[in-house]
């Protein structure tokens, strides 16, 4: 068997004392789009952040193709939820993408044609290159997620982690980003995507994550979206969710 | 008399060296205040810009020269102190930041005017001078040949800070930007966003207490938001942004001088009002967000869209 793309082993976060999320195990083999699917509050984007550094006090450890992060950072891409940055801050679209060629420039080279071709190449992926000088605020939802997007192609890696892609976007962008990220994973690319919404995440990712503060399974899509499954993540309480997931199981067949 | 020629009449050669001095001294605040604004933390910078105080009398208690490069360094350590005590008691207890700043930055600026009354009584380092700043000071100090020309001790330290901030700017620029606009890509990176918080805050405590003594604990303030704020108002690219604040610093501080010598009163105070009407000015004429354009921009459309 070839090294998994991502490998955890007893990952546990603590915020001020508090553990928020669980000794988690799992290894995610290359060339899989994955769905992280919780309710809120479950350590979904915090078990990206962990994997990825962001988040001090973790503990446990991390490979990425068998080897510590740190030695992997160049093949691995990060995109964080849209709310996370400040849209008035005064940088293009351009510029954003460009941004994606940080990692590979380091701490000092400047920005030059190579990066600016490979940038302008990932906007027209996502469709955004004819707003390559306009300031982001002026993007609607959709459009800053296509930009963050493109910012991550630009970065061109092999295992990327992405941070709830679809929220607050139109149906047509949440239609490209899939097929995007489709494409990535027909390129062999793994693609981890923190998601919320199970009625799509079913027809979306070929592999999911259920975590709620402890990982509660991981596996193909068909093995582990169940009924039963669901219910121990999200808390017995949500019928609802158990009817829709009954007939998600029906209509599939 | 000429208008034009009022300040060289009032201070002949010495209305050359006050306007450079404040400019050389609105220039680097005007840069690392655009990162300041951008990063939400003009506050920190107020906070840093009281607290240099007892850094400045203790180092000031060692060497007893007020232009010694060893007060920037106390300067730089209680600035850097200052920081890390926001920090601690905003994550350590449950009291939020906007409370620890007001905790963290008076009661070291407190403890600094207490250290001056116990220690320094009667030597030139008074309440007034931190609050106010005293810019005609620079002509009373010696001064050093630069080219030929005479000129006085703190514009020669003034313009090594000035060039090592604008070095540093260029340098980091993208490290910089990326840990302002978005931290999490670029601890991905690998850059570690903290230490550019706090390599940002040092440098700033470096800049702060260089100004201090021409401008006062107060008006430095200005001198770090005012420029950056116009610049915001008047573009959308960080390039011009930082150009702009540079450019807004220039023309507040020699507007400063005319109004100086006009009004026959305090120097700095004289070119942050300057610089207030500059920002005025941008908010409503700004050509990114300035209020009349946007009125224009509005009639336009409305003449234009019922077509389309």
């Amino acid at each position: 068997m070839s090294t998994p793309a991502l490998e955890t082993h007893d990952l546990t976060v603590t915020y001020h004392k508090r553990p928020v999320l669980y000794g988690v195990d799992l290894a995610i083999p290359e060339g899989n789009l994955v769905g992280i699917i919780g309710p809120n509050g479950a350590g979904k984007s915090t078990f990206i952040k962990a994997v990825m550094g962001v988040v001090p006090g973790s503990s446990g450890w991390v490979k990425v193709f068998g080897k510590p992060l740190k030695d992997m950072r160049h093949r691995v891409g990060y995109v964080p939820q849209r709310e996370s940055v400040d849209w008035d801050f005064p940088v293009t679209v351009m510029d954003v993408a460009l941004m994606g060629t940080y990692g590979e420039l380091g701490l000092f080279r400047r920005v030059g044609k190579r990066e600016r071709m490979i940038a302008s190449e990932s906007l027209d992926k996502v469709g955004m290159l004819p707003y390559a000088n306009r300031q982001i605020g002026n993007l609607s939802g959709g459009q800053q997620q296509r930009v963050f997007l493109a910012r991550a192609l630009a970065q061109d890696s092999d295992l990327y982690f992405m941070d709830e892609p679809f929220v607050g976007v139109d149906a047509a962008t949440e239609r490209a980003i899939i097929e995007l990220l489709q494409e990535m994973r027909a390129q062999g690319k793994t693609v981890i995507v923190v998601h919320h919404d199970l009625q799509s995440a079913q027809q979306y990712f070929d592999m999911l994550m259920l975590l709620n503060m402890r990982l509660v399974a991981c596996g193909k899509t068909k093995d582990i979206f169940t009924t039963e499954l669901l219910q121990k993540t999200y808390g017995g309480k949500l019928t609802i969710l158990s009817e829709m997931a009954d007939k998600a199981a029906k209509s599939s067949f | 008399m000429n208008l034009i020629e009022l300040p060289w009449a009032y201070f002949g050669i010495g209305a050359v060296w006050l306007t450079l001095m404040a400019f050389l001294v609105a220039l680097p605040c005007s840069q690392l205040g655009a990162y300041l604004v951008l990063r939400r933390m003009s506050l920190v910078g107020d906070a840093i810009s009281h607290s240099v105080l007892p850094g400045i009398v203790i180092a000031f208690l060692f060497v007893g020269d007020l232009a010694s490069p060893w007060l920037m360094l106390g300067a730089a350590s209680t600035g850097l102190l200052v920081t890390l005590l926001i920090e601690q008691i905003h994550h350590r207890t449950r009291i939020k930041q906007d409370s620890a700043i007001g905790i963290a930055f008076t009661s070291l600026f407190a403890l600094g005017v207490v250290m001056i009354s116990l220690k320094l009584r009667g030597v030139h380092l008074d309440a007034e001078c931190v609050l106010e700043g005293s810019l005609g000071d620079i002509l009373n100090y010696n001064t050093v040949a630069v080219m030929g020309l005479d000129v006085p001790t703190p514009i020669v330290t003034m313009a090594a800070v000035c060039a090592i901030t604008l070095l540093l700017i260029v340098v980091f620029y993208r490290v910089l930007t990326l840990s302002s606009f978005d931290p999490g890509l670029a601890s991905s990176y690998g850059y570690r966003p903290v230490w550019v918080h706090y390599a940002l805050m040092a440098f700033l405590s470096v800049v702060v207490v260089s100004a201090f003594q021409a401008v006062g604990a107060i008006l430095v303030i200005a001198l770090l938001v005012i420029p950056a704020s116009t610049a915001y108002l008047c573009t959308h690219r960080l390039k011009w942004m930082l150009v702009l604040s540079g450019v807004h610093a220039l023309l507040s501080s020699v507007a400063g001088m005319y109004l100086h010598v006009w009004i026959n009163g305090n120097q700095a105070a004289a070119t942050v009002v300057s610089g207030l009407v500059l920002f005025l000015l941008a908010w409503f004429f700004g050509p990114a967000d300035g209020m009349a354009t946007k009125f224009v921009n509005r009639r336009n459309k409305e003449f234009t869209e019922p077509f389309v």
